[in-house]
């Protein structure tokens, strides 16, 4: 039993952050020069490389369709989004959508103003799509891992920006981190996200080996990772006091994206449902 | 990663396995209303025999020297079969690391084998009426006669007293040095002269922990842990191990908790949406904290050092083992208030109010978690 990432995965997920924090809205052209673009179609790299990949993005609100045209998985040209409830995150930025009954779309349709404005939500024309190959149970699992990974990106780092913020603010003569009231809110955020973490590191594990487990380790992985960073968005933002609550400080961009990755594809409750059919049958 | 056994786990797995099977007493499951039976110890001694009692103890001390990860699979196969534990779980997990990390060597020679037999039992003498949580206001007196220690003041919440030989005890030693400077760490015979243990009933109506009085207990020098005075970090040490060794115990028990909420739920039937929400909630809490668990593990057999993920391994256990045991008693809806039949459920939800209280509450491990794992201010 060995629940770590090799000492490769390390290096990428720092070259990443580094790359990231340096360029915080690289172009897929910028990505395929990183030789990302078609990690999960590479027999180099598994789907537990890719995860590095997407929890790194997560963490730096990436706002392009780089994670959705992997797990779309087509070979070629096109840059691929995929239709998800209904919506195709990055329409504007996409030449082909992937759809549930498993068509091959246009990208043609109507923007959406989208709460998350990074995330440019569209609803296509569907005139013109074709039949394509594919399994769409397998293309789901990996979205929920996916947006599993990105959510343990997002709520750590909101709680790393909270951190900080109670270690510096002061008030009635103290740092506000001493205060109980204070710290233990943060603890609660930060050991959901952790047990996020570890549902998600599993789920990553289990898709990339096939693993019987697979489908419930990702259902699992995206219902907690997803409430999780939710949750730590929300301590985050109550530890930040107004300026939190503002449109200048970044907390909301994280947040709005932590609210997308909790309804997309069902809500918790919705695949605590699907477990519980599991289990209970 | 590969969150598979390895060859050599797989087989280690296998050979617990069957030993269980084949040395379990039929009637040494785990009861509802846990008591120390005799037949327990003869199961202890078993385990003892065996080798699994001292699995990651160093062999020169009579241990195995096995890797974290057999202990993680040996506490897991218990679980699964519903055995009990070995008795001497504080010689095993806080009085016998102690003294390995600071015993003599006639302490050692004394002490350590008989732990592993389960031929002594240790209990723990921290807790005081007036210092709980704040361990540094012990007030037990501790005092230097020079050929012997005066022992007297009183302990309290110490499971396993009444059946105990021997008790580690923290107490005030050195009174006018300053706080932390002014502790001292004995080893106290449990059969001597003065030492009186009162059970203390718990809300279960069970006695499962007691009060400790000591009125002019002599106690050898010999018997000294570490150094007049220097209570505090040998008892820090006692600590580390309680809470570092823990986590495994804590998700084996409570995978049997889950595997018996899931046997409750489908012999009643439950079709309630949120009855069903709350059941598979609880299956991913365990999930989430067997696997963060594990990234511990791993980090402890790299490193040897306790990573942090274990940290707040008891904190979520002991509030999903509260939540899980009070949907159980949804689950079984008005019976609930009966202790007809085996009254599993009814004592197992009163019992897991103490987990949010014992070894830490959780006020003290959120405390924990944020100034020394995300290195927050100090809150005194």
């Amino acid at each position: 039993m060995d629940f770590s990432f090799s000492p490769e995965q390390d290096d990428l997920r720092r070259e990443a952050r580094a790359f990231l924090e340096a360029t915080p809205a690289p172009t897929m052209e910028q990505l395929a020069e990183l030789g990302w673009v078609g990690i999960l179609r590479s027999n180099d790299f598994t789907f537990l490389d890719a995860a590095v990949l997407f929890e790194e993005l997560g963490r730096a609100l990436y706002a392009g369709p780089f994670v959705l045209n992997e797990i779309a998985g087509r070979p070629g040209d096109d840059v691929w989004s995929i239709e998800i409830d209904g919506f195709v995150p990055h329409l504007a930025e996409v030449s082909r959508v992937l759809t549930p009954e498993l068509t091959a779309e246009p990208a043609d349709g109507e923007a959406l103003a989208t709460v998350d404005e990074t995330l440019g939500l569209g609803r296509i024309a569907r005139n013109g799509g074709t039949a394509t190959d594919g399994d769409w149970d397998d293309t789901r699992r990996k979205l929920l891992v996916a947006f599993a990974l990105e959510a343990v990106g997002i709520g750590a780092k909101a709680i790393e920006l909270a951190i900080a913020y109670v270690s510096k603010r002061e008030q009635f003569g103290k740092k506000i981190g001493s205060y109980q009231a204070i710290s233990h809110s943060l603890v609660d955020g930060y050991v959901a996200v952790e047990l996020g973490r570890s549902l998600a590191y599993w789920a990553a594990w289990s898709v990339a080996e096939g693993d019987a487990d697979a489908e419930l380790a990702a259902v699992a992985a995206k219902s907690q990772a997803a409430e999780a960073a939710v949750l730590a968005c929300e301590k985050s933002i109550q530890a930040h006091g107004g300026i939190g609550f503002t449109w200048e400080h970044p907390l909301h961009r994280y947040y709005k994206r932590a609210l997308w990755l909790e309804g997309a594809l069902g809500y918790g409750r919705e695949q605590r449902a699907e477990i519980a059919r599991s289990l209970l049958s | 990663m590969d969150l598979r056994d390895t060859p050599a786990e797989a087989a280690f797995r296998a050979e617990v396995r069957e030993f269980i099977a084949q040395n379990l007493p039929a009637s040494s499951k785990r009861r509802g209303a846990r008591r120390f039976e005799d037949e327990d110890r003869e199961w202890s001694k078993r385990l003892g025999d065996a080798g699994y009692a001292g699995l990651t103890w160093p062999k020169e001390y009579g241990g195995a020297g096995a890797p974290y990860s057999h202990q993680a699979i040996y506490l897991e196969e218990l679980a699964r079969a519903e055995a009990p534990s070995h008795l001497g779980v504080i010689g095993l997990g806080m009085a016998g690391p102690t003294i390995i990390a600071f015993g003599t060597d006639a302490q050692k020679n004394r002490y350590l084998a008989k732990i592993l037999s389960a031929e002594e039992i240790w209990c723990q003498g921290f807790s005081e009426p007036d210092a709980g949580s704040d361990l540094a206001a012990a007030r037990t007196r501790i005092e230097d006669q020079g050929d012997h220690f005066l022992v007297n003041g009183q302990k309290v919440w110490s499971s396993f007293a009444h059946i105990a030989d021997f008790c580690i005890l923290v107490g005030l030693g050195v009174p006018e040095a300053p706080r932390y400077k002014n502790l001292t760490y004995v080893i106290v015979d449990m059969h001597a002269p003065g030492v009186e243990v009162r059970p203390l009933v718990q809300i279960t109506g069970h006695p499962e922990f007691n009060e400790i009085f000591f009125t002019d207990v002599k106690v050898p020098k010999e018997n000294l842990l570490g150094e007049i005075g220097g209570g505090w970090q040998v008892a820090m040490t006692t600590l580390l191990h309680e809470r570092g060794t823990l986590g495994f115990a804590l998700s084996a028990t409570l995978d049997v908790a889950v595997r018996k909420l899931i046997a409750l739920a489908k012999e009643h039937n439950v079709v309630d949406p949120i009855l069903r929400d709350r059941i598979a909630r609880e299956w991913v809490e365990l999930q989430a904290l067997k696997y963060t668990n594990y990234r511990a593990l791993t980090t402890l057999q790299k490193t040897g050092i306790p990573g942090p993920e274990g940290s707040a391994s008891k904190l979520v256990w002991s509030e999903a083992n509260q939540r899980l045991t009070k949907l159980a008693l949804e689950i079984l809806g008005s019976e609930a208030q009966l202790t007809d039949g085996d009254g599993y459920w009814q004592y197992q939800q009163l019992r897991s109010r103490g987990n949010t209280i014992e070894a830490g509450t959780s006020e003290i491990l959120r405390n924990i978690v944020a100034e020394r794992v995300l290195d927050m201010p100090r809150s005194r």
